[in-house]
């Protein structure tokens, strides 16, 4: 790893030390497999999403740095992605990332009010977590999937066609879901 | 009934896997093209069928791939563009989902005609399920032979590799796509050169939309020749229209271009007409980048003639009466729908993504969406009426890529057309401090 890491004015560092397991390692190097010689720079999104899932839920700086230390680029090339695209996610988010459109298709469909609905349901604001650390709530723009609108997204998995009611069924079963612990079905590594 | 070749199949059972989608005809192009036919007569059928890219721009796919400088030596890519994040699209998700194998297929007869023997298909990353999906077609099509190196038996090698985007509407754009493969933020690149002489790292790239590529199966099935039959004009084939908004049947339609938008937004086998009964007010027809049109120039156009579903019709009588078929993304506005709102709402779209590289964008779009959200809440004047106008006019045409132009355009229609519903606005502050809807009905607004 780097040692020359300039000191990060937009979140700091925990000196935390963080590592992919060997299995998610080999499947991070057949991901860079994928790209040319000289270009495992390539890998970096999908190994972003992969890290994000499996070091913590969100990129700190320490898992930035990690991954910058995987496929050789100075730090700096990571932060300049981990900031640039929505999906990754900076600070500490919920077990459940709630992303509701907010987009034109799904406005004119009902979305404001679901969201409004989400936001006073959960007793969040947009990109708060509830204090339970279940769940988090972000606007997002078009996901494409107009046609279905209202839409959100949980963690990657779609919820269409949204009624205050789905949503009340969605968040109680999430919530007895979080209770048993189970691990999380469709993980990005497996995707690949 | 329309003739539907890309989506004919979608409804057979197991149509996803590789085994059910070969027995029903698939990989006959693709074994056809490799087996009986060079990579210039591949390209030859795709000029001749007159496939224009169905992305947005809808420039021809033949004369694209002819721009490919097959010369310099080294490899050249072809790169799929999966990003599908124009607001009111959802096509490339649904052929993804439902016959992940066509877009393969399709994948491998253009890699062929390109000379590619490494593909990228570059998803967004909301779309995990699709590719979850589409890798799996893809490692099916390894298993059977056709990827992988010697492909049915010939010397052609190809590897397909699925890549994932993170969320940025931007990395639809061709060249900031590129940026974002290579592992970069997803900034646009200046043109010249453009991808077909230097793209991704720096070698010939060609980029096409999902559908474009799906759409070269059926041309090499049926011919060039047959394929250009279909439609009107230049406008041939077919095209898939995602059709959203306050319609009772949204979707995605495969429909033969040509079709009436009259007939497409009240058949019951397309849209099934305006929901809960109530009167159009406007459409946005292909994708929020482009021109709305209120209910009478979207049905008909300023002659009089019937508007049909075309590149050429749709965008007749230029911005002054007339929009664009662009990426296919139909949205259907009620007379409840409050224009300045969605104007606003668009607005705010484009400047969170905008990828901040030129003024004109980065400030243009933040100034509009922040006087676009004083007028929405009441606080508006008259002269920001003009003021957006002129912001919009400032940025169009002035920066990298064409976002600034797809930030501009819809602001400028939605005051030519709806000019006295901002005025609305301004006039009535109480009214519509708190609405999410039109203030008052469509024909009482136009008393006004
Ligand atoms: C801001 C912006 C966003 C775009 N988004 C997409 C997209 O999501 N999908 C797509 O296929 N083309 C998109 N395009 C068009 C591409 O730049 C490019 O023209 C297209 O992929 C070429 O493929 P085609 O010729 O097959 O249409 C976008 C263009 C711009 C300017
Ligand atoms: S027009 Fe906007 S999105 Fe395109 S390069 Fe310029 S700032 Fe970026
Ligand atoms: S506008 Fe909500 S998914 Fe497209």
């Amino acid at each position: 790893m780097s040692q020359n890491i300039i000191p990060h004015h937009l979140f700091g560092k925990e000196g935390k030390e963080v590592r992919f397991s060997a299995e998610t390692l080999e499947k991070v190097n057949k991901i860079i497999s994928r790209y040319p010689e000289g270009q495992k720079k390539s890998a970096l999104l999908p190994v972003l999403h992969i890290a994000q899932e499996e070091l913590g839920g969100h990129l700190s700086v320490d898992v930035q740095d990690y991954v910058a230390s995987l496929l050789g680029i100075q730090p700096i090339e990571v932060y300049e992605v981990a900031t640039f695209y929505t999906q990754y996610y900076l600070e500490k988010v919920g077990k459940y990332v709630i992303e509701v459109c907010r987009t034109g298709p799904c406005a004119i469909c009902g979305g404001e009010d679901i969201t409004d609905y989400l936001s006073e349901k959960l007793n969040i604001k947009d990109g708060e977590t509830t204090a339970d650390g279940l769940f988090t709530l972000r606007t997002v723009e078009c996901l494409g999937a107009c046609g279905y609108a209202p839409v959100m997204q949980i963690n990657t998995e779609f919820y269409e066609f949204l009624t205050k009611e789905k949503i009340d069924k969605a968040i109680e079963e999430l919530r007895q879901k979080a209770n048993l612990d189970k691990p999380k079905e469709s993980k990005w590594v497996e995707k690949f | 009934m329309g003739r539907k070749i890309l989506t004919d199949k979608i409804v057979i059972p197991g149509i996803n896997t590789f085994e059910v989608y070969k027995n029903n005809g698939g990989y006959a192009a693709a074994t056809k093209a490799l087996k009986q036919m060079t990579p210039s007569e591949v390209t030859e059928e795709v000029k001749k069928s007159g496939l224009r890219g169905r992305g947005g721009a809808g420039f021809p796919t033949g004369m694209k791939w002819s721009f490919l400088d097959r010369t310099t030596p080294g490899p050249r890519y072809l790169v799929c563009n999966a990003d599908e994040s124009e607001p009111g699209t959802f096509k490339d998700r649904y052929l993804i989902e439902k016959i992940p194998h066509l877009l393969v297929e399709g994948l491998i007869i253009s890699s062929f005609a390109l000379g590619a023997e490494t593909t990228y298909v570059y998803v967004r990353g909301e779309f995990k399920t699709q590719i979850g999906i589409l890798s799996k077609a893809i490692r099916e099509a390894y298993e059977n032979g056709f990827l992988g190196k010697n492909i049915l038996g010939t010397s052609y090698n190809l590897d397909i590799y699925v890549h994932s985007g993170a969320g940025a509407y931007i990395c639809g754009e061709e060249t900031a796509l590129l940026e974002s493969l290579e592992g970069k933020r997803g900034n646009p690149r200046l043109k010249p050169p453009f991808p077909a002489v230097k793209g991704l790292y720096g070698r010939p790239t060609v980029v096409n939309n999902v559908e474009t590529l799906a759409a070269v199966v059926p041309i090499i099935n049926i011919g060039g020749d047959e394929y250009a039959k279909i439609g009107i004009g230049k406008s041939t084939g077919t095209k898939l229209i995602s059709a959203c908004g306050n319609i009772n049947n949204p979707g995605v339609y495969e429909i033969e271009l040509g079709l009436p938008v009259e007939t497409f937004l009240n058949s019951p086998e397309y849209c099934g007409g305006v929901k809960g009964g109530k009167s159009l007010k406007a459409i946005v027809p292909g994708g929020s980048s482009v021109p709305i049109l209120p209910a009478n120039l979207i049905l008909k156009t300023a002659a009089g003639e019937n508007r049909l579903i075309t590149y050429e019709s749709l965008s007749d009588g230029g911005f002054v009466s007339g929009s664009m078929l662009g990426s296919g993304g139909f949205i259907v506005y009620d007379e409840n729908q409050c224009i300045v709102r969605n104007t606003w709402n668009f607005t705010r779209f484009y400047h969170h993504e905008s990828c901040g590289q030129c003024s004109p964008c980065r400030e243009g779009t933040g100034w509009m969406e922040k006087v676009l959200h004083r007028l929405e809440h009441g606080e508006g004047r008259h002269k920001d009426i003009d003021l957006l106008v002129s912001v919009a006019k400032r940025i169009e045409g002035n920066t990298i890529c064409p976002l600034g132009d797809a930030a501009a355009w819809p602001v400028a229609a939605a005051i030519r057309h709806f000019r006295h519903e901002f005025e609305y606005h301004v006039e009535n502050p109480e009214i519509v401090k708190n609405h999410k809807h039109a203030p008052v009905p469509l024909k009482e607004m136009e008393k006004v």
